[in-house]
């Protein structure tokens, strides 16, 4: 058994690491992958120290320091079910089963799907989370952009540039996204905006060639738009779904108090997974050593 | 025997960054397609894998779709 288990490797996941590691802890990481949201992020340049520094880079910095020290990682691993028992904590992924003393979970956030028919068929088959990776692929070709915040915006200035007509479908009544992207939009000339509205279908054959979309009013006239590329941009949610017993917020954010102790003591919480408000790098990875060092504390008054 | 090892990606994806970088730091010899500077290659990407997302690699003839460390592992014995 081990004395702690940290799940996820993101910020939160690696500095947790980074302090349990120098405090010799008999502890393992298990993660689908090294890095989290920062590896994603384009320009960092409110990590303090660093005036300007790239997301991918910055994660590899959190990767080679993380590394620097000896301890049992899980890589290309999905935690399924962790929940408390008798004698401790256990943890079931995709690929084995482990036991644990206390548990820090920092597994983060992921991409919130639009929850419609077509869309698990046509992921990566026209459906896309991620404008700034598959983005190029749908050069010359129709596409819409689901959402209305600044990752929206931000993937229709992107696509606007390379494809040949853009539709922005958002739910809300109005943008959101920032004025000075708002105001570039507008002066697109391959771009439509279709406020108040609904995604209700997405159709294709191999891959996408069409979307259906109401008025969100809820009025039933249909339209079809013939697209080839879905960009779904409508936020984050929390990658809490495993952590069954645990108290959550509305949005699905595990509650922890200042010390990262979630609703069952003997399993701690730290970063985008939390009701923390603020996500940031910075923030995510402060709170990671929190955890860290309340969970070192709490083992050592168990024994 | 070296295998023939290609990836496809674009500049800014960082699956396709850290694949990259996991090749070069296993000393794997690739060539990069750039399929946001090649609407062809991109198209040749598509028919190969069947999906629309980067990176995919090939190694020989085998297909693999994104930054998956275990298949690729697997596919050149590493």
């Amino acid at each position: 058994m081990y004395d702690l288990i940290i799940v996820g490797a993101g910020p939160a996941g690696i500095t947790a690491s980074v302090y349990a590691a120098r405090k010799k802890m008999n502890f393992l990481v298990i993660s689908n992958d090294i890095g989290g949201q920062t590896a994603w992020s384009g320009k960092v340049e409110n990590y303090t120290g660093y005036q300007f520094i790239s997301g991918p880079d910055l994660a590899a910095k959190f990767e080679d320091h993380m590394k620097k020290y000896a301890f049992n990682l899980k890589e290309n691993e999905t935690v399924l079910e962790l929940k408390k028992i008798d004698n401790g904590i256990s943890i079931k992924t995709n690929k084995a089963k482990y036991e644990t003393k206390i548990a820090i979970i920092a597994s983060g956030t992921r991409s919130r799907e639009l929850n419609v028919p077509g869309e698990k068929e046509f992921k990566n088959r026209g459906i896309t989370y991620c404008a700034t990776c598959d983005g190029p692929l749908f050069a010359g070709k129709d596409v819409a952009v689901i959402g209305g915040g600044n990752s929206a915006l931000d993937a229709v200035l992107q696509l606007e540039k390379i494809a040949k007509h853009v539709y922005l479908i958002n739910l809300a009544p109005a943008l959101t996204g920032d004025a000075i992207m708002q105001a570039k939009i507008a002066g697109s000339k391959n771009v439509t905006i279709l406020n108040s509205t609904e995604v209700k279908t997405i159709h294709g054959n191999k891959m996408v060639n069409a979307i259906e979309v109401v008025p969100s009013s809820g009025e039933k006239t249909v339209r079809k738009i013939d697209v080839q590329g879905v960009f779904i941009e409508i936020g984050l949610m929390p990658n809490s779904d495993f952590a069954e017993g645990l108290e959550k917020n509305k949005k699905g954010e595990i509650k922890v108090n200042a010390r990262n102790q979630t609703s069952v003591d003997s399993i701690f919480a730290a970063g985008d997974v939390t009701d923390v408000p603020s996500k940031q790098i910075i923030v995510a990875a402060g709170e990671g050593a929190k955890a860290s060092i309340e969970a070192f504390k709490y083992l050592s008054r168990q024994k | 025997m070296s295998k023939n090892v290609k990836i496809y990606t674009t500049p800014t994806c960082p699956y396709c960054i850290n694949a990259k970088k996991y090749l070069t730091d296993h000393k794997v010899q690739f060539e990069n397609i750039d399929v946001s500077a090649d609407t062809a290659k991109a198209q040749e990407m598509v028919d190969k894998s069947g999906q629309m997302s980067v990176p995919v690699l090939e190694v020989d003839s085998e297909v693999i779709v994104g930054f998956d460390k275990e298949k690729i592992d697997k596919a050149l014995g590493l």
